[in-house]
């Protein structure tokens, strides 16, 4: 802490660029950007099988119920609340975030804006540090004494505040630590994004000549900033309930349940865009390359990403149209939540325009990211159902939630990592990862995907729960057409893991034996293809300049149908 | 043309000059955090107050001591001013800037130890976190401030002992100050929330 208090005052730091470093600070208290978005990115998708493998026990046990499930054993009822709690918890605070704005965030602003690292690079190892903690702690606390917190991802109180009510008096302690660490260290990573965005800039590189992808990863980060505050507020009052044994969320005591609530939506949803917005500017780039064409209104599309940021702190109470508030001030949030599809629907058509009449090519990470386009699509569109307060009342805690966020979050997490790590896999890497497997592992997934939730739709329209352990309980649920759906859903989603198997192996293989990649396989503008595959410490022998935006693809009288940005104007002796 | 004085070849563009310094800016962002956590609390606690059935503050519970911690208040702004004007001596270099500066210490170190003076007190009279609302918010709220108080003391004690071996630079002191300027900011608006 010392170490870092002192880069951040000093407000500078000093980079010894070419030494050979020791196997211990270079892989483990590494300060260079890359090797923390390499350690972010590894602890993300570690955390992604384990969260997979959490949602293997649930579904199998949704599916046949009461069955032991092969290699995992019988799952009683508190396990598979615990499961279903750390499914969600894993995927939005440990895999979407970290991978999403931490690896990317780490790998790219750097390199996309010409400078040699972070501008607090001890204070960016920290961040690391503090979230492996809060990884490690989540994971522990599935092994302590009455077993991992089941109260929601959400945990709403008094479920969560009081032990008596959740029986996980210890695991639900450490969960909350846990995500309060994460925020933390996500806190100290945004500040760094931001600053360095901002001062560390090539020299020529203006507001506007900012790659998008790294706009929409800053404006998350001070999305994520903005909303974090009440959460941590509130996880701090909760933490008090549990271990304390203050009644701040205790009805009986004279407190407020529904307060966390509020406080935890306040942040919960601008969360969904902080997630959002970084996969959103991850598209943007990959579109504009590979169908060789500007990105369409560079302007309209950024002040589009400021209007979302700023709606998305207005619509927070949608999640709690049956909590019990007052109907008017549901009227008021059902406006502004179908006010923000506009701002979406706007850059869709955005991205639409700019494949528009461009040469595309299906490359995979072209693949990944029309992709994320149509699924994202049916989230956005089933989402304006649940936003609407009267449609609301009937799908409420149904699996039509469950599917539509499913159809947010996973082209936000998933499909929307996949486009980047197959795009910029060749300069993490210094390799190409084989285009073949990609595209098996790419249809193999989306059409799994797509048929573990369309039933799930299916299932929601009729009435079916979320957070249910056995629908045979039911009558009406447990009828035989249903049970198949949740099989059918089941099965696709085994098919989905089993084609995980390919990428993995892609990934290692590649990483040693794939094809080399040269500095720009992709013939791309921004200036992260300008240096060697994979940049060395230092990123750059020496710095480049910026002479135009990133998207001067197809530029008419050009022989090359790109411009690199770092390469000087033909006509700068005439000037 | 400046650019061939500097040796550079023509339309190479200059490096930028940055509007805020690095530490400047980072520390803007992490107290616009702060900001919005202390925010959250607040909202937490006027929505407790209008929560209570009994009326506010509830019947039967101890009194918060309105005018001791009025003089406090005063004390923890006044060290904000001493900072003001450490600031304006560094700036000016003269002598005076470890004065001032030791003052704002003195000043946000007594503040603290008033508060736990006044904490003892009224764990004496009964209020304690689990007492009820009352004990519950009083303490985190004032409790969240004063540990930013501490954070904020050592802060200074840092610079203080980086001015005295005179290798304080303005890179060091604009951070702590906007620390110290946001602790102090920040408690009047608890003071008036929760003791008025």
């Amino acid at each position: 802490m010392a170490e870092a208090g002192t880069v951040e005052t000093h407000g500078a730091h000093t980079h010894d660029a070419h030494h050979e470093q020791s196997f211990w600070s270079k892989y483990i208290f590494s300060t260079d950007h890359k090797m923390i978005a390499m350690q972010y990115m590894l602890t993300g998708m570690a955390m992604a099988l384990i969260g997979g493998f959490m949602s293997y026990a649930f579904r199998m046990q949704l599916a046949f119920p009461g069955e032991t499930v092969p290699g995992y054993g019988l799952v009683s009822q508190g396990e598979y609340n615990a499961l279903v709690t750390n499914h969600g918890t894993i995927m939005i605070f440990w895999v979407a975030m970290p991978v999403l704005i931490a690896a990317f965030g780490n790998f790219l602003i750097p390199l996309m804006i010409g400078a040699d690292d972070m501008v607090f690079p001890r204070i960016n190892r920290l961040s690391f540090q503090i979230f492996l903690l809060s990884a490690i702690i989540l994971i522990v606390s599935f092994f302590v004494p009455g077993g991992g917190f089941g109260g929601a991802w959400t945990a709403y109180p008094p479920l969560s505040s009081t032990a008596e009510y959740s029986l996980t008096p210890l695991g639900s302690t450490l969960w909350l630590v846990a995500v309060a660490l994460e925020f933390v260290a996500f806190l100290l990573g945004g500040i760094n994004f931001i600053t360095t965005l901002m001062n560390a800039r090539a020299p020529g590189m203006k507001m506007h000549d900012i790659p998008m992808v790294l706009w929409m990863i800053v404006i998350a980060s001070i999305l994520f900033m903005a909303s974090v505050g009440p959460l941590i507020a509130g996880a701090v009052m909760l933490f008090m309930d549990q271990v304390v044994g203050t009644g701040f969320y205790d009805p009986g005591r004279g407190g407020d349940p529904i307060l966390w609530q509020h406080l935890f939506w306040f942040f919960g949803h601008p969360e969904v865009y902080v997630v959002f917005l970084p996969a959103m500017g991850i598209v943007a780039d990959i579109i504009c390359t590979f169908s060789r064409k500007k990105l369409f209104n560079y302007k309209l599309i950024l002040y589009t990403v400021f209007a979302t940021a700023i709606i998305s702190f207005f619509v927070w109470a949608h999640h709690q149209f049956v909590a019990g508030i007052d109907p008017r001030m549901a009227n008021v949030f059902t406006i502004t939540t179908l006010i923000i599809s506009i701002p979406i629907a706007e850059m869709m058509f955005l991205y639409i325009a700019t494949l528009y009449g461009g040469s595309i090519r299906l490359t995979t990470p072209m693949l990944w990211a029309l992709a994320f386009i149509a699924e994202f699509l049916i989230g956005g569109i089933t989402g304006i159902f649940l936003g609407a307060s009267g449609s609301d009342i009937y799908f409420h805690d149904t699996y039509f939630v469950l599917a539509h966020f499913h159809y947010t979050f996973f082209p936000i997490a998933v499909i929307g990592f996949f486009a980047g790590i197959t795009y910029w896999f060749p300069k993490m890497f210094g390799r190409m990862m084989n285009p073949i497997l990609g595209k098996i592992h790419f249809w193999g997934t989306i059409v799994s995907f797509n048929c573990i939730f369309i039933p799930l739709f299916v299932l929601g329209i009729a009435g079916q729960h979320r957070r249910i352990y056995d629908y045979q309980n039911f009558p009406d649920l447990a009828l035989a057409g249903l049970q198949d759906l949740r099989v059918f859903a089941t099965a696709a989603l085994l098919v989905m893991l089993a084609f995980q198997a390919i990428f993995l192996f892609n990934f290692v293989y590649s990483i040693f034996k794939g094809k080399p990649a040269g500095k720009n396989p992709w013939k791309s503008n921004t200036l992260e293809w300008t240096t060697e595959s994979p940049p060395p410490h230092g990123n750059w022998p020496e710095l480049p300049n910026c002479y135009r935006g990133p998207y001067e693809y197809s530029v008419p009288g050009r022989e090359e149908d790109y411009w690199p940005q770092d390469v000087p104007p033909d006509t700068a002796a005439a000037e | 043309m400046p650019d061939d004085t500097l040796g550079r070849p023509f339309g190479v563009p200059a490096r930028r000059e940055p509007v805020l310094p690095n530490g400047v800016l980072g520390m803007l962002i992490f107290v616009a955090t702060e900001v919005m956590f202390f925010s959250g609390l607040i909202s937490a606690f006027v929505i407790g107050k209008s929560n209570a059935l009994g009326g506010w503050p509830p019947p039967g519970q101890p009194r918060l001591p309105v005018e001791e911690t009025a003089f406090n208040t005063a004390a923890l702004l006044a060290s904000g001013v001493a900072l003001y004007f450490a600031n304006r001596a560094f700036k000016n270099g003269t002598p005076n800037t470890k004065r001032l500066l030791l003052l704002s210490i003195a000043l946000g170190g007594f503040f603290v130890l008033f508060q736990g003076a006044e904490w003892v007190a009224l764990i004496g009279e009964g209020l304690t976190l689990t007492s009820g609302q009352l004990g519950g918010f009083f303490y985190l709220l004032v409790g969240t401030h004063a540990l930013h108080v501490v954070v904020g003391f050592i802060i200074l004690l840092y610079t203080y002992r980086r001015l005295s071996r005179g290798d304080l630079d303005g890179f060091a002191f604009w951070p702590a100050q906007i620390f110290w300027y946001f602790v102090v900011g920040v408690w009047p608006i608890l003071y008036w929330q929760v003791y008025l």
